[in-house]
């Protein structure tokens, strides 16, 4: 008998336990199960469209404009009298602009050998988080340009052509690893017997020290004996400082290579950072909205 | 014998209770994922606005209990650097990616009759994981078996720790209007 009643109580307890449980499920909870089925871009893997000198997984957002300045001074060690590298400055102007959230376009002039540089750049594949879970992004780079500062030269043979496949990941808040194979075509090499082929691997990474502060570093190892008579070249080694305030970043870096280009800063890095052929430099940002349409919807 | 089958009609009436209480207890329940959070902060110098299309809310009817969540980086901004920054530098959505709403509407509302009401709610308001208990004003509108709710508040950066540098200080009100509309449907399950 007693035991009739307690075996009713433990079925009785069985019975009702899901309208316990409804009753204690708070709707907050509920809420949350129903948007776990979704998924979350992991965005602003780098502040900038550059690590220091090359290109990062980021490309400008649709319909919005980057106006960037770059300038590399002269070598640090070329002695008081040159001011340690900041009478001589060479520069790059460029735009870049979003044609979709994923494609954007660039140009650019450089100073150095007077380049015109023209690009493509396509976020490929989004890092996310949540239901579907990519652990990388992946940005393809093409690019060519045209050195005009030789006049004797056939137009055919002032062009070059890079192609990058950019693979990046966030690793959480603070730390960004990127790592760019990069083919490098010139038709025409600057010193008679380089090869006209080059190719190359780079490694980038960004740590940040504070909301608005972080530290870039980036290297490229190029596959080919470094400094020979038929290419007096090095690899090309970089260290800077991403500054963000409001509309623009400021990088502030120092570099082994002279060049804003690739072409330049993977192909003819002439410093190396042993003999203190380091150059103090800089790039600044600043990015404008176009997006009418979006900037009425929201007023 | 006879306690035997006893017991086996007890526990038939209990289960047949506790379904229909189960029944009407998501009977009550309306709810919405596509819900519109709004939000402005106006300066002299500059006027910011975000919309988050994706937000969430529930209500119990027979309880008036009130629940809403949504993600920060849902907020879309017509500049997307500006969106980067709130993500990044003011609300943390790394380390604080919802926000949300629990609580109570504090009056009881008769949920069948279409009408518009003026009523409140009070709960746990948590956005950049700090939670402050607030009583917010708003609407609630039934119309033939649907239900939305609207609000218009004010939330102050101080109240839960979201830094504004001095450089931009001009730029960012201290406090921001919220404006929010969800339209509730019945749950489905």
């Amino acid at each position: 008998m007693i035991r009739i009643m307690n075996s009713a109580r433990i079925i009785l307890f069985i019975v009702l336990l899901p309208t316990l449980a409804f009753a204690q499920d708070d709707l907050l909870n509920q809420l949350q199960k129903e948007d776990s089925a979704r998924a979350f871009p992991v965005m602003a893997t780098f502040k900038s469209t550059r690590v220091v000198n090359g290109q990062s997984v980021e490309t400008m957002k649709k319909n919005h404009l980057d106006f960037r300045i770059s300038h590399r001074f002269g070598r640090l060690n070329s002695g008081a009298y040159q001011f340690f590298g900041l009478d001589q400055a060479t520069m790059r102007m460029g735009f870049e602009y979003g044609v979709t959230d994923r494609f954007e376009v660039g140009v650019g002039r450089s100073t150095s050998q007077k380049v015109y540089d023209f690009f493509g750049k396509y976020k490929l594949i989004q890092q996310s988080t949540g239901a579907r879970n990519i652990p990388v992004s992946i940005t393809l780079f093409g690019g060519t340009g045209i050195a005009t500062v030789n006049k004797e030269l056939e137009f055919q043979d002032k062009l070059y052509y890079t192609a990058q496949v950019l693979l990046a990941r966030k690793f959480g808040e603070k730390f960004s690893l990127q790592l760019s194979p990069t083919w490098l075509y010139r038709n025409h090499p600057e010193v008679t017997g380089d090869e006209k082929l080059l190719l190359a691997v780079g490694i980038g990474g960004r740590y940040k020290l504070s909301k608005r502060v972080s530290l870039n570093g980036e290297y490229f190892y190029t596959a080919r004996e470094k400094n020979t008579l038929t290419a007096p070249y090095h690899d090309s080694m970089s260290f800077g400082v991403d500054i963000e305030t409001g509309g623009h970043v400021f990088q502030l870096h120092f570099t082994n290579s002279l060049g804003m280009i690739e072409k330049q800063f993977i192909g003819e890095t002439t410093g190396t950072w042993d003999k203190g052929d380091i150059h103090y430099g800089f790039n600044i940002s600043r990015t404008f909205s176009f997006d009418k349409k979006n900037k009425r919807a929201a007023n | 014998m006879r306690m035997h089958i006893l017991c086996t009609v007890i526990f038939a009436v209990a289960g047949m209770v506790c379904q229909t209480e189960l029944a009407k207890a998501q009977s009550t329940l309306y709810s919405t994922s596509a819900g519109n959070t709004r939000f402005s902060s106006e300066t002299p110098l500059e006027n910011i606005n975000a919309e988050n299309k994706k937000s969430q809310a529930i209500l119990n009817t027979a309880t008036g209990e009130l629940a809403i969540r949504m993600n920060m980086v849902d907020f879309v901004f017509p500049n997307k650097l500006m969106q980067e920054h709130f993500n990044e530098n003011y609300i943390e959505s790394d380390k604080y990616p919802t926000a949300t709403f629990s609580g109570k509407v504090d009056k009881a509302i008769d949920y069948t009759k279409d009408g518009e009401y003026d009523a409140s709610a009070t709960g746990k308001f948590t956005v950049h994981g700090v939670t402050k208990t607030r009583t917010i004003n708003g609407k609630i509108k039934i119309d033939g078996g649907k239900i939305s709710i609207s609000s218009d508040f004010q939330v102050a950066l101080t109240d839960h720790k979201i830094d504004v540098p001095e450089i931009v200080f001009v730029k960012i009100a201290q406090i921001i209007q919220v404006k929010s509309l969800y339209a509730l449907a019945p749950a489905k399950k």
